[in-house]
Parts: C-alpha cells; structure tokens; sequence
C-alpha cells in the first residue's frame, strides 16, 4: 500500500465512525438556515401584500391548532421518512438519487395493480406482499440507474430524472387505460384513478377519522433499521466506506460498483414503499399527483436530518407540519402555497451552503485540539 | 406548437417537411439551456437547477410581455432573471462551495415554486400572448423543402442556432475559453498561473444560467405564447443530458438537440394522427431514447476533469 492510499485509508477509518462531538453544530446550523429561508419568504409575503406574521400563524395553527392538524403532519412526514433514508444510502454511498418521484410511482404502481389481481387472497397474505412487491418494484425502479451508472458511466442524477419522466408517463397511460376505476368508465366521469383497493389491504389507521395510518410506526422502525444497517453492519460499512472514498476502498477490495448499484436500489426500494403506503394507508387507491413533490422534498428532509436515518425522524416530520401548514395557510390568508416550495428550495441551498461552514469550523478545532496537544 | 394536418402520411413530402420544421423549431429551449448549461460546466460547475431558471425566466418574459406588450423587454427580462439565478448558484456553488448536484436541485426547486407563486399571484388564469413571428429569410427561405425546414421560423429560432458557433468560438478560439477549460480541468495549475478561478467560475454560470433564462423565455414567447405552472415539464434536465450526450462540444450538442427534438415531434404527430400506439407511451420514447444515448454515447474523455469539485486553494 503506497503511503498516501494508507493516509487515505486512516482518514477514511476515523471518518466511518459517527462523530457525535459537532451534534450541536450539525443541528444549529440547518436550524439557521432554515429560519433564514423563512425570512426571505416573509420578506416574499411583504412584496405580495400579505402579512407575513399572520400568514406563519395560519401555518403553525394548521398544525398545532387541532389534533386533525397534527396527526396530518405525522402522515405526511411518513412518506418524508421513507424517500429520505433511500436518499440517506445514496448519499453515503455518494451516489445522488434525484429518482425519488418516479421510484414513488414504480411502487405504488405495482401495490395497486397487485392487491387489486390478487383481490381473492386473505389480508394476511395480500398486505404483506403487496408491500414487498412495492419495495421491489421501487427498487427496481432505482436499480435501472444503478447498473447504468455502473455498466455503462452514465450520471445517475440524468437517468434518475429522465426515470422520474417515464414513471409519470406509465401512470397516465395505465390511470387512462387499464386500471381506469370501471366505476367511473361506467358513470361516465373518467376520472384518472384506479378502482378503490381491496378491505384488506388497507393499513390500520392510528387515530380514527385522520388519515395517520400504522405505516407511520413502520417507518420509524426502518429508520432504527437503516441506522443500524449502515453503522453496524459490514454491508453498510462498505456503504459508506465507498461514498468516503471510492479509490481506498477499491485498494481495501470493496467492490465499489455492486455498493453503489445497492445503494441506489435500496434507495428505489425506500421511496417505492413511500408510494405503497400511499395508495393502501392513505388513499385507497392510485390517483394522479400520488407524489406530491415527496420525492424532491424529501431530499430536503433527508439533508436537514444530515443525512442520518435518526436525524431523519424529526426532520421528516418537521417538512411535514411545513406541507399541512402551507395548505392550511392559503386556505385562511389566500397565499398560495407555492410559497412553502419556494423556501424549501431555499432550504435546500443554505443547507448545503452551510456545510462550508461546518468544515472550517472543525477543521479549526482539529487544529487547535493539535496544538494544544503539542504544548 | 406543431399542428399537423390529420388526414396526412408520413410517406407524403409535406409531412415529413412539417415534421422538420416542428423539430428545428422544438429545439430552440434544449438549445438555449444545454449550449449555456456547457460553458458552465466547463469551468466546472454542474448547475441542474436549469429547468428553475427556465421557468422563472419564462414567467418573467410572459408577464412583461403581457403588461407592457414589448417582446424585447420580455427577453430582456428573462436574461435578468438568468443573471440573478445564476448568481444564486455560484454564490453557493463557488463562493460556499456546496454539493454542486444538490444545490442545483435547491435552485430547481426554487424556481418551481417561485414562478408557479408569483404566476398564480400576478396572472392566476392561463392567458396568451402574441408572441415572436415568424420571419422568411430572403432567398434562403424560397428553396423548396429547406427553405421551410430551416429559414421560416422565428428571429430566437435563428438564435438559438446562432449560439451554438459563438459558443464553439468562445470555448475553443479565446483566451477566455481557454482559461474557462483550464479551471474546469486543472482549477489548482490555472490559479498559480494567475486566473482567478471563482471569478471564471461565477461568470461561465451567469452566462449560462442567462441562457436558461432565455430558453424560458423562448418557450413562453416563441413556440407556446403562454406560461402555466410547470411549464417545461422538465425540459432543463434534458438540456444538461443533452450536455452530456454532446461530450461538452457545442455542434455535438446541437445534433443531440436536433435528435431529440424530432422524435418528440414525430411523437405529436403520431398522437394527432391517433397511430395505435398510446400517446402517453409515446410521450416516453424521448425519455427512452435519452437514457439510451447516454448509455450507447461513447464515453468521451472531453468531461472536465474538476466538474462538481469546488475548488480550494492548497488542496492539492
């Protein structure tokens, strides 16, 4: 091992573990940058007239102020959660899956067409295979970009993008044609939407009349899983080991392709199980818009948790109170909320903005923890 | 956009010519986006966030046009939105040195939601407006079947052609394209040699981002003459597939353009005609085929060896 590969290496090591001594910066600092996209949508809301004050109330009362309110937020932060740690792979892996949408629809595509063919089946052999044939199908849908990246040098984030675009197109096709509700062929309203999903199909909801429903606790149990899967498995090690540095890994002999290909298929498989929990916990059935941008806000969820499946449960559910939030807000002070798209992508860009910030901070601390040593 | 006549073959010679001239008109916004998205990048920078700046500029354009009724304001308009995203995104690009492909998506997301709030805010109905018309080159535009596939479109038509040799000069004839391709492939030796690295940097992105600025405006005043939410539907991230698929050179990219954006219109006019084929599995073929190229392309070792590096002095 030539010198520098071994530093390489020895850096790569101490990296792998969590560093739990800058928490508090890794909190603060995407706390700030979020308060100060909020700041320049309040200063947006002066521009177009409206309060800025009593439109953040309208949004924080949307959440706080009833129950409904809240058990909205905590459904919405579940598919959130889910899309986020297949994102939180990815990018340990280094490899960017902007192919959450259309991982989404892969597998709420297939729960839908599954449950709905094998109608006839008891639900405790229907629920549990529709939801692995949704993850399969969602992580099929990321392993198309995996092996391109891999076989054949092709950017991930293009082909996760240009899958996202064929996914939509599936949709329309199969909403349109094939798995047209025959209710709505029969009345003559067309409707772009599937035929409602067998009883026993449909999760458990938490608190009756909300649309909370049990795959809200399923997916804290996978962010517990995936914490553990990436830091104390040797699959996981390999993970984040190839995302650290590709090049000491190959010299460590990780076979760096097959953990990024894995990666971006588990990240597919995660957002597919978002998409599955959609259609049988709180739709029923497949409709158009079954996204609603998770596949992209979740990337925002996923990069405020700082990339960590723990971290990544408030955060999801932060992002979550934001969406109920918006909607409550233009409905009491009529601004869209296309506001609340625009400060998360504000969000996006501070947060990964401030990661400058974070690395002066602890390379300077490293330094002064060096010369205090040498004293 | 392409109206085709239903009743038509594709066999017949005024078919197959209106199909061109749709695809040499459809490719004016991939042009714009990917021809600027190129000189960004090759001074190392990836900025994904084009289709934000697209739909921000187009929104821009399509207001000013529709209040003041001047179509040089609009894309005036439209290269000032550019200008500012594009300052955005080297601000936390370059000067914060962020994950490039992040960012990007941050300013894509940004766009979106801006011009959909300011759209719904401003205008709140789909109106149009009378856009660019189209203009007969003299001479050119008499000969039989390219006359009517290349010289009878609108004056951005002519220009987003027009990009592609001044793009080529910029980057290969200048010392400034020269100095932009040294900071995308060795930032470390042009700076001890005096460039200053950020600087190119930040203005390669401006330059690009306010030609993405200018492909929205292309869209909402040259080939729809209208704005809606989401109006591109995507199309700036074919445009940096598109840079790509081109190996970073401008002609390359323009005969991606080219490729793409006829199969798209052969695909409108297959719907209109009602082939047997589903419109909506029609409407992927563009998707699938650029997937395909970028698999099937061969891998040109033209990529800037810096793309998506910040660049910090005493790294190396």
């Amino acid at each position: 091992m030539s010198p520098d590969i071994a530093a390489e290496t020895s850096v790569t090591s101490r990296r792998l573990a969590y560093d739990w001594k800058d928490i508090g910066l890794r909190i603060a600092l995407p706390v700030l940058a979020m308060l100060f996209a909020l700041l320049i949508g309040a200063l947006m809301l002066l521009c177009l007239k409206a309060n800025p004050l009593a439109a953040y109330a309208a949004l924080a009362n949307g959440v706080f102020g009833n129950l409904y309110g809240f058990t909205q937020s905590l459904a919405k932060a579940t598919p959130l959660l889910l899309v986020g740690l297949g994102i939180c792979i990815a990018f340990r892996a280094s490899v960017i899956n902007i192919g959450g949408e259309g991982q989404i629809i892969a597998g709420a595509l297939m729960s839908t067409w599954f449950s709905l063919h094998f109608r006839t089946l008891p639900g405790y052999m229907l629920l549990p295979s529709t939801i692995i044939m949704g993850f399969l199908a969602g992580a099929a849908w990321g392993f198309i970009p995996g092996i391109l990246k891999v076989r054949f040098s092709v950017n991930e984030i293009l082909s996760t993008v240009m899958m996202n675009a064929i996914a939509i197109q599936l949709m329309n096709f199969l909403l349109r044609g094939p798995l047209m509700d025959p209710v709505g062929i029969a009345e003559g309203t067309f409707l772009p939407q599937s035929e409602r999903l067998p009883r026993q199909v449909w999760l458990p909801r938490l608190v009756p009349q909300t649309l909370l429903h049990a795959g809200a606790i399923i997916a804290v149990v996978l962010a517990v899983a995936v914490y553990i899967f990436l830091w104390r498995t040797t699959i996981g090690y390999r993970i984040r080991a190839v995302g650290l540095n590709r090049e000491a890994s190959r010299h460590a002999g990780i076979n760096v392709p097959v953990y990024q290909a894995l990666a971006l298929t588990l990240a597919g498989g995660f957002a597919g199980l978002a998409g599955v929990f959609e259609v049988i916990g709180v739709q029923h059935r497949l409709m158009d818009g079954i996204t609603s941008g998770y596949g992209f806000s979740g990337i925002v969820a996923a990069l405020f948790g700082g990339l960590h499946p723990l971290g990544l449960i408030p955060a999801s559910w932060l992002f979550g109170s934001l969406l109920v939030g918006a909607d409550k807000m233009q409905r009491a002070v009529q601004v869209p909320s296309a506001l609340i798209d625009t400060v998360l992508g504000l969000i996006v860009m501070f947060v990964v903005g401030s990661n400058l910030l974070s690395r002066r901070w602890s390379a300077r601390r490293t330094i002064a923890a060096a010369k205090a040593e040498g004293d | 956009m392409y109206q085709p006549a239903a009743e038509t073959s594709i066999f017949r010679l005024p078919v197959a010519v209106g199909i061109l001239a749709a695809a040499v008109r459809m490719a004016t916004p991939y042009l714009f986006a990917a021809v600027g998205e190129a000189i960004g990048q090759s001074s190392g920078v990836l900025n994904l966030g084009v289709d934000g700046v697209m739909l921000l500029g187009a929104f821009a354009s399509f207001y000013v046009v529709l209040t003041t009724g001047s179509l040089w304001l609009g894309v005036l308009a439209a290269a000032i939105v550019g200008m500012l995203m594009g300052l955005l995104m080297s601000l936390i690009s370059v000067t914060l040195k962020a994950e490039q492909g992040i960012s990007g998506i941050g300013l894509y997301m940004f766009g979106l939601g801006l011009s959909s709030l300011l759209f719904k805010v401003m205008v709140g109905t789909v109106k149009t407006v009378v856009g660019f018309q189209p203009i007969k080159i003299p001479f050119l535009g008499n000969i039989p079947i390219l006359g009517e596939i290349f010289f009878q479109h609108s004056l951005p038509v002519y220009a987003a052609f027009l990009t592609v040799p001044l793009t080529w000069i910029l980057l290969d004839k200048t010392t400034w394209g020269l100095k932009i391709k040294a900071v995308g492939h060795n930032p470390a030796a042009a700076d001890s040699l005096g460039v200053n690295v950020n600087l190119v940097r930040y203005i390669s992105v401006t330059i690009g981002s306010i030609m993405a600025g200018l492909a929205g405006a292309t869209l909402s005043l040259a080939l729809v003459n209208l704005f809606q939410e989401n109006l591109t539907a995507g199309m700036g991230f074919i445009g940096v597939a598109l840079v790509y698929f081109g190996g970073w050179r401008p002609v390359a990219i323009m005969g991606g353009a080219l490729l793409f954006s006829t199969v798209n219109a052969f695909q409108l006019w297959m719907q209109v005609l009602n082939v047997k084929i589903p419109s909506d599995l029609a409407v992927m073929l563009p998707y699938v085929l650029t997937i395909a190229a970028l698999a099937l392309a061969p891998k040109l070792m033209r990529q800037p060896v810096a793309l998506n590096k910040p660049f910090e002095r005493g790294e190396h």
